[in-house]
């Protein structure tokens, strides 16, 4: 096979699991990538007694990686408490594949996000609802860690690529330590828009390079 | 079965090319340069000749060392556009270029724009076609050059460069065209039509890799880009890949405009075979200005890597625009700059023929693409109202 994947990934692709809409689902959540433009939709049944997920099914607008993520990580979902849930992250569900060529990681990091957003609206809507908290560094460092460099496949944080952040009036200025002509440059300050700019006291989001 | 629609990429080499190169890697394995020193030499010198004569004469040029042997496409276009900015940069220093080019245009431009120059990039509308009239009124008085392809590789969408060569003349510019796709599935009369540089690649069309060739009309202000000996009329140094030279001249001899009806008539079927048995498509591209053998559709509501992917399996070889599977993870800047959205070149698939192909390969790609389509639009969750 000439494709840089692994047989496990060409397999959930071929003939992915849990594919399709759930009509009386209890909650629905799409994650969109403006990365790549893949889209993935997810749909779960939860018994409200054991808070067990009875049921779990997405869709997918995306390439082969994005699909088989979808698929094994509803795989790994399945039966679980809905907390538990919460805890299954992109990494055990590229783990589970056998790997994915760092170029499509961030494919998995939406199929993870589509599952957390599902899981954290249920627990919203069950009772469980946070209070909107201030963005703060921490907070936003917790969400750039969703933001892979796709050289490496490792997200920006754990590279040490965020060389500063500023919030001043609901506006949050980074600045991530590549230079602008980086190969992925356009694509970085895309997902890293994408990740703040919907947090509900910011107003702009500003990315910066640092060469 | 197997069936390869990738050759806007690259093609099979002809048989009867690989037959003409043999010799000149086992018996003629002399260089031109040695012409002056033994019979060996002049042997390839001849041979390398007889190439020069034939390409200029099939190009519409009038001198033999109007055509310039390089290692590709790539090197032509780097050779037109920073050789002639350099060369002239005393007469101005604007350019202008479309934004629909190959990288192998706009790179060097991008450079160049780095050197001081100044480059004007000029949109095109949803078929990928430049408007002549914005293109007029962007040549000044210091413009030196204009450089706009022929053939687009990704969309197949085809310039009037016969009128765009005109437009530039009359400003006194000048015109170097980017015909590596286009050539020889389309014509070209370089004196007639005022051209004043032509690149064109050889494995585009049955032809081996590694060689490239830059027409350059006699009297072209232009000036090497590579340091070296005095190869190629002191134009591009290095050592004159003869075998791949003989190679090219054959391919161009043996290359039949009653292939081009043919392949012509292998597309009109694809599309028209699709167009019945798939809802939902789009035509990315002009259908009445496009190359013959390129044709771009959108699949909507799935992704083309995908698409590309499920097609590999049952053996057929396309390509897509989708970010998902480009090098930069960003949409096709060609689709993108004809107005499309990301979501359409999201599932956009290039399908590209060569005499190679066969009717029977087309309905089986029909019938192959359709059930990918198929499959894949179920696992979407876009489009279920249009569909249902």
């Amino acid at each position: 096979m000439p494709v840089p994947y692994t047989k496990l990934v060409i397999e959930h692709f071929k003939h992915p699991h849990n594919v399709g809409e759930i009509k009386n689902a209890d909650v629905k959540a799409t994650e969109g990538s403006p990365a790549c433009g893949d889209m993935l939709t997810l749909y779960l049944k939860v018994d409200p007694k054991t808070r067990e997920i009875k049921d779990i099914k997405f869709q997918s607008f995306g390439c082969a990686s994005n699909i088989a993520t979808g698929s094994i990580i509803t795989d790994i979902a399945k039966g679980k408490k809905i907390e538990d849930a919460a805890k299954i992250t992109w990494k055990d569900a590229a783990d589970a594949l056998g790997g994915l060529p760092p170029v499509k990681v961030h494919c998995s990091v939406l199929a993870a996000d589509a599952l957390h957003s599902a899981v954290e609206i249920y627990m919203e809507k069950n009772g469980l609802i946070k209070e909107h908290k201030p963005t703060t560094k921490e907070i936003i460092m917790a969400k750039l860690k969703h933001v892979m460099n796709p050289l490496t496949g490792i997200d920006i944080v754990k590279s040490s690529l965020i060389k500063d952040i500023l919030i001043k009036d609901g506006i949050i200025t980074i600045t991530v330590d590549l230079p602008e002509d980086h190969q992925f440059a356009g694509n970085i300050k895309e997902e890293i828009i994408e990740r703040l700019e919907y947090l509900w006291d910011v107003k702009k989001v500003k990315v910066n390079f640092s060469e | 079965m197997k069936v390869y629609l990738d050759n806007a990429a690259s093609t099979r080499v002809d048989k009867r090319v690989v037959d003409a190169m043999i010799p000149f890697f086992t018996e003629k394995y002399a260089v031109p340069s040695s012409q002056f020193a033994h019979a060996y030499g002049i042997e390839a010198k001849d041979a390398v000749d007889g190439a020069r004569t034939l390409i200029s004469k099939k190009l519409g040029g009038k001198f033999p060392e109007e055509i310039i042997f390089t290692s590709g496409g790539t090197e032509s276009n780097n050779l037109a556009a920073i050789g002639v900015a350099f060369a002239n940069a005393e007469k101005g220093k604007h350019l202008i270029t479309m934004q629909t080019e190959h990288n192998s245009v706009l790179n060097p431009f991008k450079r160049l724009e780095k050197e001081g120059f100044e480059v004007t990039y000029l949109p095109v509308d949803k078929d990928g076609i430049v408007n002549i009239d914005t293109l007029r009124k962007s040549i000044r008085d210091d413009t030196t050059l204009v450089s706009i392809q022929y053939g687009n590789h990704e969309t197949g969408t085809v310039q009037n460069i016969k009128d765009i060569a005109k437009v530039v003349k009359e400003k006194g510019a000048l015109f170097h065209t980017d015909a590596a796709i286009a050539w020889p599935y389309l014509p070209i009369d370089a004196y007639k039509w005022g051209i004043d540089l032509i690149t064109l690649s050889p494995h585009k069309f049955h032809g081996p890799k590694g060689i490239g060739i830059l027409f350059v009309k006699k009297g072209t202000k232009i000036e090497k880009i590579m340091n070296g000996g005095y190869n190629e009329f002191n134009l591009r140094p290095g050592t004159e890949n003869v075998p791949a030279i003989i190679g090219a001249k054959k391919a161009i001899e043996i290359f039949s405009q009653k292939d081009v009806a043919y392949i012509a008539s292998l597309k009109k079927r694809l599309l028209n075979d699709i167009k019945t048995n798939i809802k939902d498509i789009e035509i990315n591209g002009s259908m009445e200005h496009s190359s013959p053998h390129i044709l771009n559709l959108t699949f909507k509501y799935v992704e083309g890597e995908a698409v590309s992917l499920r097609l590999d399996f049952e053996g057929i070889a396309v390509i897509t625009g989708s970010a998902c599977y480009s090098r930069n993870l960003q949409a096709s800047y060609i689709l993108m700059a004809m107005g499309r959205e990301h979501e359409q070149a999201h599932g956009s698939i290039r399908f590209s023929l060569s005499k190679y192909n066969t009717e029977e390969e087309i309905d089986y790609t029909v019938q192959k693409t359709e059930e990918v389509i198929k499959s894949l639009r179920e696992l979407s969750p876009l489009g279920k109202e249009d569909r249902e």
